[in-house]
């Protein structure tokens, strides 16, 4: 990495102060970052040039780039900065990128870390994979074209996995003469939009990737911008206020017991601030008892704070495994087997009722079916729509209803004891993600098994589905 | 106002969640131990996520019999004062026939991948920690922290599971396994950094030192032991040097260096301008050439 001339680096202090250089670098805070566009919206061309410009290309990478680029580049002479970032062979050779691939580079403010996910309309998963664990996405808009309903998909699915930084970056400015009239029409329209979907914290920049203005340099070609580049906003977002401090919710991963004297609970910390002292409830039993210590390799802390992995130690012998919830007596979770999810399903055999999947909840493991699906949500339109199951890519506000009860709360309250994952039972793969929005009451049937079924009634349903297909009969056998 | 964490303490924090999650949730699990600096971080977290006890798994290093003396001593060391369970695996039978890196083009498959593999099934492990990093090369940052590999320890880009939050897939049929990557978010800066922060050891052959050398295929290339094939017309000669990756000793190139504390380590890798790999001769040839290792097994 060549550092010598960016003002990002503190690099002057590389070279004369390294211990000082090492100290300013040891207080940085973390962002991590979505891009989301469309094909031609310059986006791997944009993480190109935050790399470039921010001097995290090593001079091996760049030659391979720029050999690669008479090889397979689109920019002609010269050098094609999308290559740096377009990953595996197959996907080059395709000329798409078609997963999420993850940068890295760093400022003395921040380390950033970027979940590249392409834009195309059949990778909803993609993004909202990449989404998951973002606190803000780049929503890039093509200046030629404004805001297009791919770009109301993006922010919709950035919306619903829970970021709540947006920017806005309105590219390929060059183009269009660095217009402030095409800037602000663009602005207005998604500032609307934006409120529809009630998003708080947008900011725009317009910028070119392709020339490099206002990613990380300030644009002369656009003197009417009064406003940060694109680096300044990433490395200048308040984000300290995300975390919810209110409620305590420690996930219990994994019981420690080296020896006959310490039993810790090892977890870590997914929001509230836990203290020694203080009283505690386990979910799902119900069982009390106070925090002892909170027990690291690097000594007992006097508090723990969200996203902290620590051991736990309790003042009573309680029954407390893997799964369980330790909380603050008030502001407790919901507890629950039954819930209301919005779904993102991610794979080609769809999402049914009365099917047996597997559920992980946070740790929890647990079988359960799709009980109802309340509406499919049209990403373009936002309409919902009814529907009887949900394909790939789509995404719909489904009741499931699970084998034991596990502990959560709403997604917009908290991310990571809202969220979920659904696993095929035959295949094992991750096939659908989920997002609490409320517990529902249990009056619904619970998850079917093999004995409510009858011998008899599953042959006779056999026998149903070979001669009168057109009866459209479930498949008995295919739900559990 | 609520305290911040660092980046390091986020990274720190995340690493030890996914240490947590596997040996809760695997029957079997390794850690594959290197012996370099990012095994070094790695095995640290692991002391940290199970303290006051130990990892609740054992340490696997795969020895090409070609590694650097040095560290093979800083291991045994290691897992001896920390008290840990080390399993060593040797291709003896390759050993046998005389494979040997000098001559033998699949010599990494023969002595690495396919002794790795082999280990594998015999221990019947479901899930083995490696040390890699997303930053390190480019057909790796779209890996996953839960890599899926199927019976035969195969990669297959398409058989990838997403991963969503910090919620990780486990599940596996018999014979299957998951490759679980916990540095998969650190940089080589973030290795680097924390290993001075936390007073990590390392094996002193990341410090700069008089070592003899010998050129040896566009390579600075360190005389190790008797093996060492010296070229025609050279006489091993004292020089200053110090190595940027650990491996198989007349394969790894090393650089001239002043660099004899952490902090100088820190400052030469971030003045200068090539990439960590480039030191390694494994995928030198073409750019797709570790993602095909891979896709065979390799880490």
């Amino acid at each position: 990495m060549s550092h010598t001339d960016s003002k990002y680096q503190s690099d002057s202090l590389i070279a004369t102060d390294i211990d000082a250089y090492l100290k300013l670098h040891e207080n940085k805070e973390m962002l991590r970052f979505l891009t989301c566009g469309n094909v031609d919206d310059g986006k791997s061309t944009l993480i190109g040039r935050l790399l470039y410009d921010s001097k995290m290309i090593y001079e091996d990478q760049l030659e391979a780039v720029t050999r690669d680029s008479v090889k397979s580049g689109t920019t002609g002479e010269t050098v094609d900065l999308a290559l740096l970032v377009d990953g595996l062979q197959a996907e080059r050779e395709q000329g798409i990128t078609i997963d999420v691939a993850y940068r890295y580079f760093s400022t003395t403010k921040r380390k950033f870390i970027i979940a590249d996910t392409p834009g195309h309309e059949q990778y909803t998963r993609n993004m909202a994979t990449g989404a998951s664990n973002c606190q803000l996405a780049v929503i890039l808009i093509d200046a030629r074209y404004g805001v297009q309903t791919q770009t109301r998909r993006h922010s919709y699915i950035a919306n619903l996995l829970g970021i709540k930084h947006i920017v806005v970056a309105i590219n390929k400015m060059d183009i269009k003469d660095y217009s402030e009239q095409v800037y602000n029409d663009i602005r207005k329209d998604y500032s609307e939009f934006a409120r529809e979907l009630e998003m708080e914290d947008v900011h725009y920049v317009p910028l070119s990737a392709l020339v490099g203005d206002n990613v990380v340099n300030k644009s002369e070609n656009m003197p009417w911008y009064q406003g940060e580049t694109l680096m300044k906003l990433l490395e200048n977002v308040e984000i300290a206020g995300d975390a919810n401090v209110q409620d305590v919710r420690f996930p219990v991963q994994y019981v420690n017991r080296p020896n006959l004297d310490f039993r810790g609970y090892c977890g870590t910390l997914a929001s509230g601030i836990l203290k020694p002292g203080d009283e505690i409830t386990v979910l799902p039993s119900g069982k009390e008892s106070t925090v002892k210590a909170l027990v690291t390799y690097d000594g007992d802390l006097a508090e723990a704070v969200p996203g902290q992995a620590i051991t736990v130690t309790l003042t009573d012998e309680i029954d407390v495994s893997r799964g369980d919830m330790i909380v603050h007596r008030d502001h407790q979770p919901h507890v629950s087997s039954h819930f209301k999810a919005t779904v993102v399903w991610m794979t080609e055999k769809p999402l049914v009722s009365g099917k047996q999947y597997n559920f992980k909840v946070g740790v929890i493991d647990s079988a359960g079916v799709l009980t109802a699906i309340d509406s499919q949500i049209d990403v373009n339109t936002l309409a919902e729509n009814s529907a009887s199951e949900l394909g790939m890519n789509e995404i719909g506000v489904c009741e499931f209803s699970l084998n034991k009860p596990v502990v959560f709360d709403a997604y917009k309250r908290n991310r990571s004891t809202g969220s979920f994952i659904i696993i095929d039972r035959l295949t094992n793969v991750t096939i659908g993600a989920g997002m609490i929005t409320e517990a529902v009451n249990s009056s619904k049937p619970h998850a079917l098994s093999a004995e409510q079924f009858s011998v008899f009634e599953l042959e006779f349903n056999a026998l149903v589905r070979k001669h009168f297909p057109h009866w459209d009969a479930k498949d008995l056998s295919e739900l559990f | 106002m609520t305290k911040k964490l660092t980046h390091l303490q986020q990274l720190e924090a995340e690493s030890i969640h996914i240490m947590r999650e596997v040996a809760a949730e695997f029957d079997n699990p390794v850690m594959l131990y290197s012996v370099g600096k990012d095994s070094a971080v790695m095995l640290h977290l692991a002391m940290k996520a199970f303290a006051p006890g130990k990892p609740p798994f054992p340490l696997m290093h795969v020895d090409t019999t070609w590694k650097f003396k040095e560290m093979i001593k800083f291991r045994d060391d290691l897992v001896e004062k920390l008290g840990l369970e080390l399993i060593v695996e040797k291709n003896l039978d390759a050993v046998a026939e005389g494979i040997n890196p000098f001559d033998h083009p699949r010599y990494t498959d023969i002595m690495k991948t396919d002794t790795l593999k082999a280990a594998l099934t015999k221990h019947g492990f479901d899930a083995a920690f490696g040390g890699a990093r997303r930053d390190e090369e480019k057909s790796r940052a779209k890996e996953r922290v839960y890599s899926f590999r199927d019976k035969n320890h195969r990669w297959d880009p398409k058989q990838q599971r997403p991963e969503l939050w910090n919620t990780y897939n486990s599940k596996v049929n018999k014979g299957e396994s998951i490759r679980v990557f916990p540095l998969s978010n650190w940089t080589e800066l973030d290795i680097w950094q924390y290993i001075h922060l936390e007073g990590i050891p390392i094996v002193p052959l990341y410090y700069a030192a008089e070592r003899p050398v010998v050129d040896y295929n566009g390579m600075t290339i360190m005389v190790d032991d008797e093996r060492m094939r010296i070229p025609e017309g050279q006489k091993p000669r004292m020089e200053k040097i110090r190595f940027r990756t650990l491996g198989c000793y007349p394969l790894t190139g090393a650089v001239a260096s002043e660099a004899s504390t952490l902090p100088e380590i820190i400052q030469e890798m971030l003045l200068t301008t090539t990439s960590e790999r480039q030191g390694r001769a494994i995928d030198h040839d073409e750019s797709g050439s570790m993602e095909k290792k891979k896709q065979e097994g390799y880490f």
